[in-house]
């Protein structure tokens, strides 16, 4: 016997009164984008849950798969049996077992189907002594128990319901509009885009690349990146900005006491710029505070200067070690830690202004003219879109050698 | 010739060949290197590790690739023994491993390691209750085979996997050499810690492999040096060797898909032959890997055997090759408690997808001519 279905719980999700049917649209969406490599894989609609089909997929994979799905609180196995008292004690046993580590259980049946000759109450010490038969050590416990089995006899069929599996919580992606995320190829870039998502937010990305101060293996880089945070939505658009003309100026022509300043206000502006151009009404970034000489309060406020676009810093009170745990967690640290030079790192001023002022930084942007600068990078700007499924298959260049 | 030794090792196909031509002419940059060259080294490199991840279930980053089975063996067994050593020095293995995991375990025990070695039945298996018995407080390391090199005989990897979940302190490694494209084991979901894989026995290169090590298992390095293969094995990575073996990691697993009955019906059609010859007893059970049959002509020295085989043209083994130059008795077979008679007389016969019925028939033939020739010295 096999698990023929999971069952999936909103979390926040189930709140949304006149709106939940969109949420649901939505996640059912996003299921069924996640879903695609199992094509054998069906998803059902009924009141307040969604049950995937497996129709012979491999539960666990589908399973690992559905766990990155933003919107869903948990998920179980469940496996449809004939009503046969037979068929519910195998059925409750690979449901014990499918919980790795548990050793106390506890069995809630119900009966719906009241012409099954076997009452709930009977039904329980059952199918109980039968796991306890069948398992060394298992335990009944019915307050705290580590796996609670439920079976459910309906009329058509009976329900048996294994253990709990956590949901990545949060909303579905797309439920809540659009974000340009400011992906720099470091650490906390990628964490921010991914705590947006988690709220429902759709991400394109927005990349500043400097040849040949940075090179292609940065770039790719933030495409990897992408690629992971991919996984939690759909795909995602890079926008790569030439910025390297941007940079040689501010270099060039601005004290270098503001010069990472200044280059942080540049680029907000091109965000923007771009973020307009995409209908997109608000820029993330992986600011947190006092991490760096840009993400002081001084330093924010001088930078924010040049945008009213909202900006999404869901990073700003985490400290460094919280932002790495998720990282691991989500599969981008490695990447991150890949050591090339990217434009924040390049240009670095020996001192960096860690208190500059809006006056300040406008008035030595006031002896430069920008605006061609920034229009060119604007209109030079190139996007890549990656997604999480195609990543094996898309280049193409070596598939002769492998 | 008819080449039935493909458990020793395989012909390289052509084009794993091809792979590996081209990217030792075209791709010789070093993939450390900064310049643009180095980085289209490193980023082969880097597809092929997705690819292998790809075709083994399990992430880029839990693909270390390695010179071969006895490296990973030797890196996983050594690796955890000293990383770990302050939790426990006591470790598990089973009496029919391959010389490179047994040596290795013997390697430790001269270091003050304490090891016990698991008896196997009268097929080779392993019995799980029995390395559960061998459990205590300071074991850190269970190793077993998926297949037996020698023997064919399949564990129950996945079962003892499963029971080993429940003692989160040791790790499991399985070597997996034998197994890799013959039988199906996830090694995601089956409680596997560690696994190793080699290039040579797909009909890939000699000298290519990888240990597959899952997140979160630290390993104390054999090399120590550069920070190549997540700083567990340093020194300039084998670019042509590894996208050759990558490239026949994923023929030889669409070959599996396709062709596996066919195999088995190979292995059928041998084992058929092999028990109508009267003196001839067949030591592999009979639902084994798909591609190995050892049996043992009592009173017949195998390696007289084997050289009056090779007069006509056809390869198989005694024992292991890697075992083979030791004298007499074979450790597996032994482990197994059959008598002398048949330990000191085994053959093996390995087969591989591109064998034929052809070639398996012209081997029986073959070897009935042997047995009648020897029969006046040998067979009594």
């Amino acid at each position: 016997m096999k698990f023929d279905q999971i069952m999936v719980r909103y979390g926040e999700m189930a709140l949304k009164g006149k709106n939940r049917k969109a949420f649901e649209q939505r996640l059912k969406h996003n299921l069924s984008i996640k879903l695609k490599a199992f094509p054998n894989t069906k998803i059902t609609k009924t009141r307040g849950r969604m049950y995937i089909l497996l129709n012979g997929e491999d539960p666990h994979e589908v399973m690992a798969e559905c766990q990155e799905v933003f919107g869903i609180h948990s998920l179980s196995f469940a496996v449809k049996v004939e009503k046969t008292e037979e068929q519910l004690k195998e059925a409750v046993l690979l449901a014990f077992h499918d919980a790795k580590d548990a050793r106390t259980f506890k069995i809630s049946s119900k009966r719906t189907d009241k012409d099954f000759p076997i009452q709930s109450a009977d039904l329980n010490p059952l199918l109980g002594g039968h796991i306890l038969r069948n398992t060394d050590g298992a335990k009944v416990d019915v307050h705290h128990p580590d796996v609670e089995i439920k079976v459910e006899v309906r009329h058509d069929a009976a329900y048996v319901t294994a253990q709990d599996y956590p949901g990545a919580g949060g909303l579905p992606v797309g439920t809540t509009g659009k974000s340009l995320l400011m992906l720099s190829g470091g650490i906390d870039s990628p964490v921010s885009g991914y705590l947006t998502m988690k709220r429902g937010v759709e991400i394109e990305a927005i990349h500043f690349h400097s040849p040949p101060y940075t090179s292609d293996r940065a770039k790719q880089k933030v495409i990897d990146l992408a690629k992971e945070l991919s996984r939690f939505g759909k795909s995602i658009k890079i926008h790569v900005v030439p910025f390297t003309a941007v940079q040689q100026k501010i270099h060039r022509e601005m004290p270098a006491g503001y010069s990472m300043t200044i280059m942080r206000r540049m680029m907000m502006r091109i965000s923007e710029r771009i973020a307009q151009k995409q209908g997109i009404l608000s820029l993330t970034t992986g600011e947190s505070l006092g991490q760096v000489a840009s993400q002081t309060m001084e330093s924010m406020n001088t930078i924010n200067e040049v945008t009213n676009y909202p900006i999404i810093r869901p990073l700003v009170s985490m400290d460094k070690l919280e932002i790495i745990d998720i990282s691991r967690k989500i599969g981008t640290y490695d990447i991150s830690i890949r050591p090339y030079e990217d434009c924040c790192t390049v240009f670095v001023p020996k001192a960096p202004k860690t208190k500059p002022t809006r006056e300040n930084a406008n008035y030595y942007e006031s002896s430069a003219d920008f605006s061609e600068d920034i229009n060119r990078a604007v209109a030079e700007t190139y996007t890549i879109e990656v997604n999480a499924s195609n990543s094996d298959q898309e280049s193409n260049e070596f598939s002769d050698l492998l | 010739m008819i080449y039935l030794d493909n458990s020793a090792t395989t012909h390289p196909l052509p084009e794993v060949l091809e792979s590996y031509q081209k990217v030792a002419d075209q791709y010789y940059a070093n993939p450390s290197s900064v310049h643009r060259f180095g980085s289209e080294a490193e980023r082969l490199l880097q597809h092929s590790r997705n690819q292998a991840a790809h075709l083994l279930g399990v992430d880029p980053q839990e693909v270390i690739f390695t010179s071969g089975g006895t490296e990973g063996n030797n890196m996983a067994i050594k690796g955890i023994a000293f990383m770990h050593q302050d939790r426990g020095k006591h470790l598990i293995t089973s009496k029919i491993e391959h010389p490179s995991v047994m040596e290795a375990y013997r390697a430790l025990e001269s270091l003050g390691f304490e090891v016990s070695y698991i008896d196997v039945d009268r097929n080779g298996i392993v019995d799980p209750k029995k390395i559960v018995e061998a459990i205590r407080e300071d074991t850190i390391l269970v190793s077993i085979m998926s297949v037996n090199n020698e023997l064919g005989t399949v564990q129950p990897v996945q079962e003892i996997g499963n029971i080993l979940r429940k003692y989160p302190k040791l790790f499991f490694h399985v070597d997996h050499v034998q197994g890799l494209g013959k039988i199906n084991l996830p090694i995601k979901g089956s409680g596997i810690d560690l696994c190793t894989i080699s290039g040579h026995k797909i009909h890939g290169l000699k000298g290519t492999g990888a240990l597959i090590v899952q997140k979160n298992v630290s390993l104390f390095p054999l090399l120590h040096g550069g920070s190549q293969e997540i700083e567990v094995r340093a020194g300039t990575e084998n670019l042509p060797g590894t996208v050759a073996f990558v490239k026949a990691l994923r023929l030889n697993l669409e070959t599996q898909q396709q062709s596996l009955e066919e195999l088995k019906s190979l292995r059928k059609t041998l084992w058929n032959e092999l028990s109508k010859i009267d003196e001839l007893v067949i030591n592999s059970p009979e639902d084994s890997a798909p591609h190995i049959i050892n049996f043992s002509i009592p009173g017949y020295k195998p390696e007289v055997v084997i050289h009056d085989l090779g007069e006509k043209d056809i390869f198989i083994s005694t024992k292991s090759a890697c075992s083979s130059k030791q004298p007499d008795v074979s450790a597996v077979l032994k482990a197994c408690n059959l008598d002398r008679s048949r330990t000191t007389s085994a053959l093996r016969v390995s087969l591989s997808y591109h064998n034929t019925e052809d070639e398996i028939l012209t081997f029986i033939d073959a070897l009935k001519d042997t047995i009648k020739k020897l029969q006046p010295t040998m067979g009594r």
